[in-house]
């Protein structure tokens, strides 16, 4: 195990960098730093609903969390060391506290989904109404539905002087992708990971061998909502500005469609699945004729019929039977089953 | 007389207006091999719901090992040292067997250890053929094996199985009957079942519940030998 898991990261950086590399001698960098970021999002929600089963449908209420604590804290701090702290602990404590209310009250998975929509719902409407003077934090006026411009952008550590920008930025970026894909290599290797997994597929059967269902999914939904706060910061970064749309319903719907196109249940299919279409939504950006919320509703529905279990988990099947390795556990599908099957208990 | 590990006092279960458990004074003493026995719908799953803590009693106490535990959620009731098997399996479907047995060994042992357990408790019930098996693919008897596993692998002092033999092959349950005499050596054992030749064949003192409460308790034969037994069990078969 130890050694298998060894040469998984050496082969994880390996491809990363070449990448990481390769990537920018066809695609932009300031487009490919944005996808970086839409996949970080994208493996927030891969991680506590592929793996932990936990279905958030606010999953950019984390984002957006991570993007205003960003800019609030740098205006008020001029620099963005700490801001980019704040923005991944205030997004973590905001979602401990809001997974312990949901999974203490044993709320069922319908009421969720509702709940964490409707909290997306009221931070949108909130922040959209702070367009008057009297919202300020500090000395950052929160601005309503123009948003907030002008922080500070990233700078090197102790440096407020030397800027983070451009190809820099990319690079940043898609390295701290690359740490949060072996982060959660690493989680779902550690006993927490497999007991979340676990947790997944049977909460009753968890909790009769004798563990705390509920502080094990609000720490999961704890972690995801981190992850989603630094992708929140990094984008803020990028955009220079940050507005309410990023707590908007359609953001929460996005995440989900990448996590479903490109496979639940796998590490590398959300983060597929967000980079693919957060490009694919950028070409059609350039165009007028198709519309690009219709063309994403179209493709999920395509794959929802068609291709299930997404593009990834697909990929893995196809390419097992190919080689005739007899196949082990399909996560992905037995998840879906479970999902159909609803939860046994008695 | 052993001391109690297991205890409920005047324990009442309603569902509206169903009295599922019905005012239940049970004791089971340390090391005791007890099987609940009665017909359909008498009341013995949701009795051990409430021992279990998958439901909160209406009325009355549970006490294990002296200690108050009424109204416990499950996973503080099994991390006292209770291997539960429900009637329904109650497995990961999506994991394999391996896996699945791992989760209940690591819930009491430190992660270096815990893969030891399982190879260890694999064996035990001589799944090793099927160790790597997705648990949605075994048959109705092998997913109880598994369940046994859990409760195997958790070291327990109490162990709670409700119907551990339903749909097993003959030699399987040859083995189930091994690991519960197994475990017996460490823990006392509540079973129910319907199986009379089970229930003979683990010879212990035989609880016979009826329409929420117990009916008679003593030895194996003097129960099958009760006329009201017979006549509660005639009506269907035995
Ligand atoms: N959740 C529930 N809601 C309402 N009634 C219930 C519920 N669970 C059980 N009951 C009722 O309580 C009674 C006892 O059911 P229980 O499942 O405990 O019986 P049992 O002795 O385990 O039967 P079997 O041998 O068939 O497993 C039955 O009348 C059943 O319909
Ligand atoms: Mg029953």
């Amino acid at each position: 195990m130890q050694g298998t898991a060894g040469k998984d990261v050496i082969v994880t950086v390996l491809v990363a960098a070449v990448l990481i590399w390769a990537l920018p001698l066809m695609v932009g960098t300031y487009t490919l730093t944005v996808l970086a970021i839409y996949a970080m999002l994208g493996l927030s929600l891969g991680l506590i609903w592929g793996f932990g089963g936990i279905l958030c449908f606010g999953q950019a209420a984390f984002f957006g969390l991570g993007a205003y604590t960003y800019a609030i804290a740098a205006i008020n701090t001029g620099e963005s060391t700490l801001p980019m702290i704040l923005a991944v602990i205030v997004p973590c404590v905001f979602a401990a506290l809001l997974g312990a209310m949901m999974f203490y009250g044993r709320l069922g998975d319908v009421y969720l989904g509702v709940i964490t929509l409707v909290v997306t719902l009221i931070l949108f409407k909130f922040i959209s109404s702070t367009a008057g003077p009297q919202y300020t934090i500090g000395t950052a006026r929160l601005g309503g539905y123009n948003g907030i411009p002008g922080f500070p952008t990233l700078n090197v550590p102790g440096r407020p002087d030397l800027f983070i920008w451009g190809d820099a930025l990319y690079y940043l970026c898609a390295v701290a992708l690359l740490l949060v894909y072996l982060g959660v290599t690493w989680f779902l290797r550690s006993s927490f990971g497999r007991i979340a997994v676990g947790i997944r597929e049977n909460e009753t059967r968890m909790s009769l061998i004798g563990y705390d269902v509920r502080a094990r999914k609000t720490v999961l939904f704890a972690i995801g909502a981190a992850i989603a706060g630094l992708a929140g910061a990094l984008f803020a970064n990028w955009g220079a500005i940050v507005t309410p749309g990023l707590f908007s319903l359609s953001q929460s719907a996005e995440i989900i469609i990448w996590c479903i196109v490109g496979g639940l249940g796998t590490r590398f299919g959300p983060l597929l699945g967000a980079a693919g279409l957060g490009y694919l939504k950028f070409l059609l950006g350039q165009q007028s004729m198709i519309n690009n919320t219709m063309l994403m509703g179209l493709i999920l529905v395509l794959f929802v019929l068609f291709l299930p279990r997404g593009v990834v988990p697909a990929a893995i099947s196809v390419w097992r039977a190919s080689i005739g390795r007899p196949r082990r556990a399909g996560r992905a599908g037995a998840l879906r089953r479970n999902r159909r099957r609803g939860r046994t208990d008695g | 007389m052993a001391e109690p590990v297991l205890e409920t006092q005047h324990l009442t279960m309603r569902f509206g207006g169903v009295v599922a458990v019905d005012n239940v004074t049970f004791t089971l003493r340390r090391g005791e091999l007890r099987c609940l026995i009665g017909p359909n719908g008498a009341g013995k799953s949701t009795f051990f719901k409430c021992l279990t803590g998958l439901l909160t009693p209406s009325e009355g106490h549970v006490l294990m090992q002296g200690e108050e535990t009424t109204g416990w959620p499950p996973h503080r009731v099994a991390a006292l040292g209770v291997g539960i098997k429900t009637q329904v399996p109650n497995v990961m479907d999506g994991l394999s067997v391996q896996e699945n047995i791992w989760l209940a060994a690591r819930r009491f042992v430190p992660s270096a250890q815990a893969a030891a357990k399982t190879r260890e408790v694999i064996d035990r019930l001589a799944l090793g053929p099927i160790a790597r098996t997705e648990l949605g693919r075994l048959a109705h008897g092998e997913r109880q094996q598994v369940e046994l596993g859990f409760v195997a692998a958790s070291d327990p002092w109490l162990v709670l199985l409700d119907e551990p033999a339903a749909g097993m092959t003959a030699g399987e349950v040859a083995r189930m009957t091994e690991v519960i005499h197994e475990l017996n050596r460490t823990a006392a054992v509540v079973i129910v079942e319907h199986d009379m030749q089970f229930i003979r064949s683990i010879a212990s003192t035989v609880t016979v519940f009826h329409q929420g409460a117990i009916l008679i308790e003593d030895d194996v034969e003097t129960v099958m030998s009760d006329p009201h037994v017979r006549n509660i069990y005639l009506g269907k078969k035995a």
